[in-house]
């Protein structure tokens, strides 16, 4: 395989409309969304959230994440050159297969959240055999 | 501006206002090298020692390498994303590959003190001054 390097890009800042009761900056993590036979698989890039500031809920088939942020770390810091700024990270999908909220598993390793939303029973694609 | 913490939400708000007035500062003139490749930078100060700050989420610890000398550091590494082949991809804004990118500081550095963390996807490096770019105080007669 060729090797590839890897482009820097902006962090995407959350511009929506209305107000929100939070103030600073919000950023929409990058995100990849595979589908296996029985999962379907969320992996947001979240630098700097730890597992204890994750926060995963499903509801009515909208799936909201949110990470904070650490911002102690930069206590006695004083930023004299910046390219990125650093804020809690949310996004929201709607997830349009039958999940099983139950068994819904996450991981999160070196700043990547992984979901795991196991596909009920009813949704798992059945294979039809042609006679 | 030092940064002081009370309440988490101010402060992190005052980070962000204090981050964004020195974004695109050209604190490293005309001498950084790379400017704008990944991954992208923050420096602040601590005292007299620097500390660079880079995020490199799905970065393994294993896969950076850290290299300091005189007054530029280099940071290497590859990011990799493991795919399931079995998997249909419904989205795909993550990206992989290889980096390598050099930043050449406004000051020697002692770099046999330097430290580097790597947590939750963001590495940070300390930076101490060499001891002859240390600033002096200067007693008046």
């Amino acid at each position: 395989m060729a090797t590839q390097e890897v482009a820097a890009r902006e962090k995407r800042e959350l511009t929506e409309n209305g107000e929100r009761t939070e103030a600073g900056k919000l950023f929409s993590p990058y995100t990849d969304i595979h589908e296996t036979e029985r999962a379907v698989v969320v992996s947001m890039e979240m630098p700097g959230v730890d597992k204890e500031s994750i926060d995963i809920r499903l509801d009515k088939g909208v799936l909201t994440v949110r990470g904070t942020v650490d911002s102690a770390r930069y206590e006695t810091l004083r930023p004299i050159y910046t390219e990125f700024n650093v804020g809690n990270f949310v996004r929201t999908f709607t997830v349009s297969t039958k999940i099983d909220a139950a068994r819904i598993h996450a991981t999160v390793v070196d700043g990547v959240l992984t979901i795991e939303l196991p596909k009920a029973a009813e949704a798992v694609a059945k294979r039809i055999a042609v006679s | 501006m030092v940064i002081r913490v009370r309440d988490p939400f101010a402060t992190l708000l005052g980070l962000q206002r204090a981050m964004e007035g020195v974004m695109g500062s050209d604190w490293f003139g005309s001498r950084i090298s790379g400017s704008g490749a990944y991954p992208l930078v923050n420096v602040f100060s601590d005292g007299e020692d620097f500390v660079l700050v880079a995020e490199l989420p799905g970065v393994k610890k294993e896969d950076l390498d850290i290299q300091v000398r005189g007054d530029t550091v280099r940071i290497q590494g590859k990011k990799s994303i493991a795919d399931d082949e079995q998997a249909s991809v419904h989205r795909r804004e993550r990206a992989a590959g290889q980096f390598d990118r050099t930043l050449t500081l406004p000051a020697e550095l002692d770099a046999a003190k330097v430290s580097a963390q790597y947590r939750d996807g963001v590495l940070t490096l300390r930076l101490p001054r060499a001891e002859n770019a240390k600033p002096r105080t200067v007693t008046i007669n």
